[in-house]
């Protein structure tokens, strides 16, 4: 177990330092910046009318401190982090006086749910299919899949997005378009509630499946096809082991491996799929957050999702990170 | 190298597809040298034409000529792609090669690095460095951004390659035969990394592509230098879809599926190329 205890350990310093160099590009990238975060703010807000000139003042003194820009460089450096450490990124401007965690943890979970369940519906379906695809090369079925999954792969995720929103929103109009639920329900678990969610969560789930069934099944269909050629698998066929016996428990166990690793980073980067989807479909998480704050040029907001989005590509890697010597013991510990 | 382009065109029909698309796009792209309007000039002519003889693709609510117009947007995009693709190449050689020859702590330490770099989420980032710069930043430094970024996942398939040729014999004997590290990995290691140079190239433009549509398409990048993406975002800027000027996200949606599929096709065959179990099978297959 002390091979073990090793791994954990490096990885657990992999994560750290994951962490440490995303944030210390953010504060890098918001500190070298040719303008000035906290005018930005003050004109964007005195923009909407007459504001007193005290008042302008003192907001100027108040997000000099919210932004940590007073002191000097390590002084302003620290109280960065600290802001880091302790989660607290200030009151939200374009959503004042909601601080800007509150804000998070209420559009979290619709990111979440809705990323890793379709991550993983995308991830089951395409080994699924790919390794048959890769087992029985002849299908004719299977071929044509392998197709239609190259040819979906390298469509841009908007565009698909766009024709599904027009598919069955506006030509054929059985799905809600927009939203994470019907406006006027309450957020508590009643069944009428739920429903809601899934029939909102349909639209933008298959357009995420749609693309990501695409590369799972290309990836499986080439690693079975390598596993195949390996001379343990002749040799089961030559015993005469049975064929699905020799695609489940042979190949389709050994080639799912690296695919493994594959859902770990693509659970990773659900903080990079969500931007998009979620604009498209009104989807009321993280990723709208993002791009509503930008517009509103709320710094505080963007910082924070940025460094939450860090933190939760971090994570998840480092669970599937965990868990792997778990699943497969020729990963080598020691 | 000629053999080898060779046996692809004879063998890969991918390869033979995905060169006639990426031709195809290459050639809409030089046409924009003899653009009659300049780039970015608008209501040039009359808007909201659909497609017609005079007008190919149609015209824009903004009065701009679609064909035209596609033709600067898809030389821009595909300058923007290879840009970052040609930077993020030599990094990702750089700290390739490095790696996988010296090992040791160097190897440790470039590919702690390069590992951060491949789970860092990319696009809050990208967007922090637009919300952060607005106005002032152009598509050649989004580029040089996006190459600091693209790098990662590369560097670890070629760092792999020298893991192995680093154990040849040819190795060892140009080491006793007095040739420097830099002599080593340039003129003995290089020469076997440029295949896979080549397919994680056009991966490397695909993936920059795509996400500079993306970008665009929310608004923030540079908006105003025609690209494919910057054009869907002045036709849903315009409502084209709900306007019925389908055209005017139509063909650009077209020109950069395209192009797509064509870098797409053109990796995926290099690679099965490369494979030589594979390459067996298919040669084999044909004659």
């Amino acid at each position: 177990m002390s091979g073990y205890a090793g791994y954990v350990g490096r990885r657990l310093a992999q994560f750290l330092l994951v962490v440490f160099i995303g944030i210390n590009i953010a504060y890098v990238v918001t500190h070298a910046s040719p303008i000035d975060p906290v005018e930005q703010s003050i004109s964007a807000v005195t923009s909407f009318g007459n504001t007193a000139p005290e008042a302008i003042d003192r907001m100027r003194h108040s997000l000099r401190e919210l932004y940590g820009l007073g002191g000097t460089p390590v002084q302003q450096y620290l109280t960065f982090w600290k802001r880091i450490l302790s989660a607290d990124f200030g009151p939200s401007l374009s959503a004042f006086p909601t601080p800007v965690g509150t804000l998070i943890g209420r559009a979290l979970p619709w990111t979440a749910g809705l990323l890793t369940v379709s991550t993983i519906i995308a991830w089951v379906l395409g080994n699924l299919l790919g390794g048959l695809a890769g087992y029985y090369r002849q299908s004719r079925g299977l071929k044509l899949m392998g197709v239609i999954a190259m040819g979906l792969h390298p469509i841009p995720y908007y565009i698909l997005a766009m024709l599904l929103l027009i598919l069955f929103g506006f030509i054929w109009p059985v799905l809600p378009i927009s939203g994470g639920a019907t406006m006027n329900l309450p957020q508590t678990l009643t069944p009428e509630f739920v429903w809601s969610v899934l029939q909102h969560a349909i639209l933008p789930a298959l357009s995420l499946i749609l693309i990501g069934v695409g590369s799972w099944f290309l990836g499986m269909r080439s690693l079975v096809s390598n596993v195949l050629a390996e001379d343990y698998v002749v040799y089961a066929e030559l015993a005469g082991v049975k064929s699905w016996r020799i695609l489940t428990s042979y190949v389709m166990r050994n080639a799912l491996v690296p695919q493994v690793t594959g859902l770990a980073m693509s659970l990773g980067g659900i903080f990079n799929g969500a931007v998009i989807t979620e604009k498209v479909f009104g989807y009321p998480g993280l990723g709208s957050l993002l791009v509503d704050a930008v517009y509103a040029g709320d710094y505080g907001l963007v910082l924070g999702v940025t460094t939450i989005s860090i933190l939760g590509v971090s994570v998840g890697v480092l669970a599937i990170d965990l868990l792997y010597p778990l699943l497969d013991p020729r990963v080598k510990v020691s | 190298m000629r053999v080898f382009l060779r046996d692809l065109l004879r063998y890969r029909a991918e390869f033979r597809i995905g060169l006639v698309l990426v031709a195809l796009v290459l050639l809409l792209s030089v046409l924009a040298s003899f653009s009659p309007y300049p780039p970015d000039s608008v209501y040039v002519v009359p808007p909201d034409l659909p497609p017609s003889p005079t007008y190919w693709f149609g015209t824009t609510s903004r009065g701009q000529d679609v064909f035209w117009q596609l033709s600067f947007a898809i030389r821009n995009t595909l300058l923007f792609g290879g840009t970052v693709a040609l930077v993020s190449r030599l990094v990702a050689l750089a700290v390739g090669l490095i790696s996988g020859y010296k090992g040791g702590w160097i190897d440790r330490a470039l590919m702690s690095v390069n590992d951060t770099f491949i789970v860092i989420p990319l696009l809050p980032i990208l967007v922090l460095f637009y919300f952060v710069m607005r106005d002032r930043i152009s598509w050649l430094m989004l580029a040089l951004i996006m190459a600091c970024f693209g790098w990662a996942y590369d560097a670890r398939l070629i760092r792999s390659v020298v893991l192995s040729l680093r154990q040849r014999e040819f190795t060892q004997t140009s080491l006793f035969s007095g040739m420097s590290t830099r002599q080593i990995l340039t003129e003995e290691h290089l020469p076997y990394v440029v295949p896979i140079l080549f397919s994680t190239t056009m991966n490397n433009m695909v993936w920059s592509i795509g996400l500079e549509v993306t970008l665009a398409v929310l608004g923030f990048t540079d908006i105003n230098t025609p690209t494919i993406g910057g054009m869907i975002y002045w036709a849903n800027q315009h409502m084209a879809m709900v306007a019925g000027i389908w055209w005017w996200i139509a063909f650009p949606t077209i020109a950069v599926i395209m192009a797509f599929i064509g870098l797409f096709l053109l990796a995926v065959s290099v690679n099965a190329h490369l494979d030589p179990r594979s390459r067996l099978w298919s040669t084999g297959e044909a004659s």
